[in-house]
This record gives structure tokens, sequence and C-alpha cells, in this order.
């Protein structure tokens, strides 16, 4: 499983080394619970969204019919010869470039033994020592400042098939179903330093690092459908302590929201144990998403044992700096980078431009609407993040299949700048183009939504308003200035939205407010 | 470095095999053997010598992003010892607690 990969996680074995020392922190006086802060690390995989498998030319397809997508190299038969992804490598430089990581200029692959039916092989082809990439580092942003997580190594390696069992879970199964559809699907594997501290902080890390590989769309990322994994190390110290507790290694994370409750729960837990004077016994723990608590794995007689040793059936890489360049080349702007532009360059908000540039797509499209519309990118991304988001959400539609260019949405604002139709018809307006792709012009021919535009035509309309609400109108002369707003609804009303509120304001009290 | 039954037991253990006791006792022997010869490097001094990624001196053996045809189903079954529809059976993982 890779997921079960521990390689190079060097903090972990660490801090495994010295059990001792790693409890002084927990020893001694009964404390608080609340004195204790957590210490977290997370390992992630993302399924590289590369056409054919890593070592064959089996396609990487997700959902297809079982065993539909195997060959003798990813079943693993006798005498066969894995040849490795091009693409994959470059996948894996430019996220390791995206990560401010160093770039390995020798490089190679390892076995990783294990026996587990989802691995026909016995060994999954990983890397050890020699990992693409080392020393990296992503700039969150966290209760409105940065935090700098670093990142300890991105490695390139080969998924393994998938499990179905009999009765729904493993131990209650006496047999299991095995597809290797997924076996030898890329893997990027890319481990984090122990640098984040609160289940927010994770979860914002988490939510950068999806952003940035989108962004180089080299995964899509779908945790529900499992092209991005999180596992979890966590333990809780004293607050102020440079000491690491005890790690514990938390699995069935299986969405964002889950990673951030196992964190939580998990925080509390072992402060409450340290609080209490015990200790921390080092394991695997399982997330389980219907009580919503972790609770211990099965505990191996074994301590792990890979058996690491270069993978004899694969050469070396070199990964020459020319190469290194050529795909630095294609890296985009990155999210962090788009976000302090967006707050520069358009005078947003912070909230805006972060919501704007988390999905490369949005960011696109509020770009070419600003471009298109040339007036205020705020009215834009009022739109964007308002209307749009609303009716994108509620019909469950992704930003590449709206039917809205971005040009028209920029013709229609400028129909509510030039008087043509007012912000609230705006909103039907948009309901309408969003529904069938039409420009907002026509919309506006099709339904009559035009905003009266002559004054005399409207001043009719309020002067028979008035004259069917006597008593209201009696009111706002006699200074009640909250009856206004019912008269100006019923104009608003009488015209199918069509007059200008302000228009109508000014008319009504023309009309009935002295002076 | 002399292997020990408990060491052979180990990787034994690790490799899934199971041995007889004389079986241990020889495969004990044999590894210490085998060990001791590769101890003879220890008589160099390797401090400037890096470690060998492989034997061939080959880089950088690489293919396009290019899909191939896979085999039938029924032909990646074909050699499955139990199989249910299109998937390969496999006895039960875990014990049950």
């Amino acid at each position: 499983m890779p997921e079960r990969a521990k390689v190079g996680t060097a903090w972990a074995a660490e801090a495994a080394g010295r059990p001792g020392r790693a409890q002084d922190g927990g020893t001694g006086a009964v404390a608080c619970a609340s004195e204790f802060e957590p210490v977290i690390g997370l390992e992630v995989h993302v399924e590289l969204s590369t056409k054919s498998k890593l070592f064959c030319g089996c396609q990487a397809a997700f959902n297809a019919p079982p065993n539909s997508h195997t060959c003798p190299v990813c079943l693993g038969l006798p005498g066969v010869l894995p040849v490795l992804n091009r693409k994959a490598v470059e996948f894996g430089i430019k996220t390791a470039l995206a990560l401010n990581c160093e770039v390995a200029s020798f490089s190679k692959f390892d076995r990783k033994n294990y026996f587990y039916p989802d691995l026909p092989k016995n060994y999954q082809i990983s890397q050890y020592d020699l990992p693409l990439g080392t020393s990296g580092h992503v700039d969150v942003s966290v209760d409105g400042g940065m935090r700098r997580v670093s990142i300890k190594r991105v490695h390139l390696e080969e998924d393994a098939g998938k499990s179905v069992h009999e009765s729904g879970t493993i131990t209650g199964s006496s047999f299991s179903l095995e597809d290797y559809n997924r076996t030898g699907v890329p893997l990027l594997e890319i481990v984090s330093e122990p640098d984040l501290r609160s289940p927010e902080e994770a979860y914002a890390y988490l939510s950068m690092l999806r952003s940035i590989l989108r962004y180089l769309d080299v995964s899509d990322c779908k945790m529900e459908e499992g092209s991005l994994r999180c596992d979890a190390n966590i333990s809780v110290r004293p607050k102020g302590s440079s000491v690491l507790g005890t790690p514990i290694e938390l699995k069935n994370l299986n969405s964002f929201r889950a990673v951030e409750k196992a964190l939580a729960y998990e925080s509390r837990r072992q402060a409450e144990i340290l609080a209490r004077g015990e200790r921390i016994t080092r394991e695997t723990r399982h997330w389980d998403e219907s009580r919503q608590v972790t609770v211990p794995m099965r505990r191996k007689e074994e301590a792990d044992d890979y058996r690491y040793f270069p993978e004899p059936d694969l050469v070396p890489l070199e990964i020459e700096e020319a190469w290194v360049n050529e795909v630095r080349s294609t890296l985009p702007e990155l999210p962090g980078v788009r976000h302090e532009r967006f707050i520069r360059e358009y005078g947003l908000p912070a909230y805006d431009a972060a919501i704007l540039t988390e999905s490369k797509d949005l960011a696109d499209y509020f770009e070419a609407a600003v471009a298109a519309y040339g007036g205020d990118a705020k009215a834009v991304s009022n739109w964007v993040m308002g209307e749009l988001a609303r009716l994108m959400n509620a019909t469950g539609t992704d930003i590449r299949d709206v039917r809205v260019a971005p040009a028209a949405l920029a013709a229609m604002l400028k129909m509510i700048d030039d008087g043509t139709i007012s912000g609230k018809i705006a909103k039907t307006v948009f309901e309408e183009m969003f529904a069938t792709g039409k420009e907002p012009s026509q919309v506006v021919a099709e339904k009559g939504l035009v905003q009266i535009a002559d004054e005399g035509e409207l001043a009719r309309i309020v002067d028979e308003v008035i004259a069917e609400n006597r008593d209201v109108a009696d009111e706002v002369r006699a200074g009640k200035d909250r009856a206004l707003g019912f008269l100006v609804g019923q104009v608003m009303k009488k015209t199918r939205g069509r007059a200008n509120p302000q228009a109508v304001n000014r008319l009504l009290r023309e009309r009935l407010v002295p002076g | 470095m002399k292997i020990t039954i408990a060491d052979v037991d180990h990787v034994a253990m690790l490799a899934r095999l199971r041995f007889d006791e004389d079986e241990k006792a020889g495969m004990a022997e044999q590894l210490s053997r085998i060990v001791e010869y590769v101890e003879k490097l220890n008589e160099l001094d390797t401090g400037d010598v890096s470690p060998m990624a492989h034997a061939v001196p080959l880089r950088n053996v690489l293919r396009d992003d290019e899909v191939r045809a896979s085999l039938d189903p029924e032909e990646a079954l074909r050699n499955a010892p139990d199989r249910e529809g299109d998937f390969f059976r496999v006895p039960r993982i875990l014990e049950s607690e």
C-alpha cells in the first residue's frame, strides 16, 4: 500500500528513536490539556494525470471495468521490464519546482518489499534515498498571517490495485476481490515537515497544495475518487516546547473535513492523556467517520521492514539543468503569487483574491471578464463570487462548463452601468444567461427587461401608484420615511422591476416630500 | 558477520517462507559465508566511492506517455488461482479481531 510508505519521514523515525525524551513534556505535574499544542505533518499522495501508467502503456483510467487495463508489466508477471514514463518524471519535476524543492540531479528507483494482495509484484517501485525533490516549502495563509510549511521530499512511485472486501470490511470478510487497473498508475508522494500547528493550518496547507497541483495540471486531486490521499502524523507537546512528542499516524482521512476533524479529535485526545500524566503509545490510528473518533488499527507484530534496495530493472535518472529549466519554463503563475497580484493590480480585498485564485480556471475567468469589462474589478468579483458561484453550486456546474462567457458577463455589467437594466433585473438576466448561454442583450430584448428610460413614462406610473395608495402617500407626507419604501416597491412591482429605483425614489420625493 | 537462526527466522518471516530446523541451520551457515565474503570489501577504503545505483552504465531510459493495448480481462485472469467475475479472488486478508 503506497499510503503505508514512510520513506524519508525521518522526523518520525527520529522521534521513534528517542521515546524517552519525547515524553518529557508530558511527565511530571498533571497539567491542563489546553497547555498543549499539536505538531502535525502531512503525507499526501496524488495520482498524476498521465495518459498511461508509470512503467507500462496501460491506460491510467478511473472507473473502468475491473482488470480491463492490465498487462504483464503491471500484473507483475515474470520476465517483464518496466520502462519509465517521461511525462510522469516531468510532472514530478514540475511539482518539485512549484513547491520550491531542490530537484535531484541524480535520482533512482527502489523496491519496497511487502506482501499485500493489491500489489501483485510483492514489491512497490518507489524512491527511497534519492527522491526527485527535497527541501522545499509552501507559503500558506492562516488567520490573516502567512506560515511557511517546509516540504521534506517529493518522490515518484507506483499506485497499488483496489481491493473490494466481500462483506464490506476487511476483518469481516472471508475473501477479497482485486482489481489491478490502478496498479502502476503514477503517484507523487509529497511529505511535509511537522510544521503545522493546528488542524486549521493542516486544512489550509492541504487546500493550498491541491490548488498548486491543479494549477500545474498534474493531477485532478479528487479526494472522493482517491486521486488525492492524505495521511497525517500528529503529536502534542507543551506550548513553547521544542521537543517532539510521540507521533501517531492517522489513516482513513477521506475528505478535507475528515483531515481537520480527525486532527482536532486526536490533538484533544493526546493532550488529555498527557495532562493526566500518562504516556502516548506510538501507533497507527484509523479515523472512524461514523463515530467521529480515532481508533487504534490492529497492531503489527513486526515493525515495518521493507528491505528497500535499488530497483535493478530501472536505470537511474540524470536530470540535467537544461531539462529542469525546460520544465521550469512551463510553470504557470502559481496561486500564492496570483493572489498577491489580484490584491495589488485589481485592488481586491484579500478575501476575494483568495477565493478567486483558489482555482486557476476561476481566476482565468475573472481576469477575462475584467479585461472585457474595463470597469471596476470589484464589481466583476462580486458577480463571480456572488451570482455565478451561487448558480454553479446550485446546479453543480464546474467553472469550465459555465455557459456565460466572461465577455457576456462584462457586456451585462456595462448594461447596468449605462442604465439599460437595473442591478436587480440583472440577476434575472444573468440566471437566464447561465441557463441558456444567451447574450445579455438577447435576454433583455426577449424578456422585455429594458429599464424604463423615459422619465415621463416612469412619472405616470409613479402618479398612478400614489393615486392607488392615498393612505400610504399621506403617511409619507407626514414624514414617515419608511412608508416611502412601500411605494417604491409598488412602482417596481408595476414595472416588473424595470424601473430605476433611484429615479423612482426621486420622483416620489418630488411629489410627496415638501422642500 | 555471523547470521543466527533468529536472523533466518526474521528474514524467512518477511519472505513468507517456512523452513524446518535443519534447513534453518543450513541457511544460517550458508548466509554467514556469503556475508563474510562480501565483508572482504571492508579491506578497501571506499570512503571516496559513491554507492552504485546500477550495474549497467545507462541513464534515462524513458518512454513517451502513450497508451498501448492492455490484455483482455479474460487473458489477464487466465492464470488466476481463483476469480469472481472479472476480479482476482484472494483469501481473507486479515483475521477478524
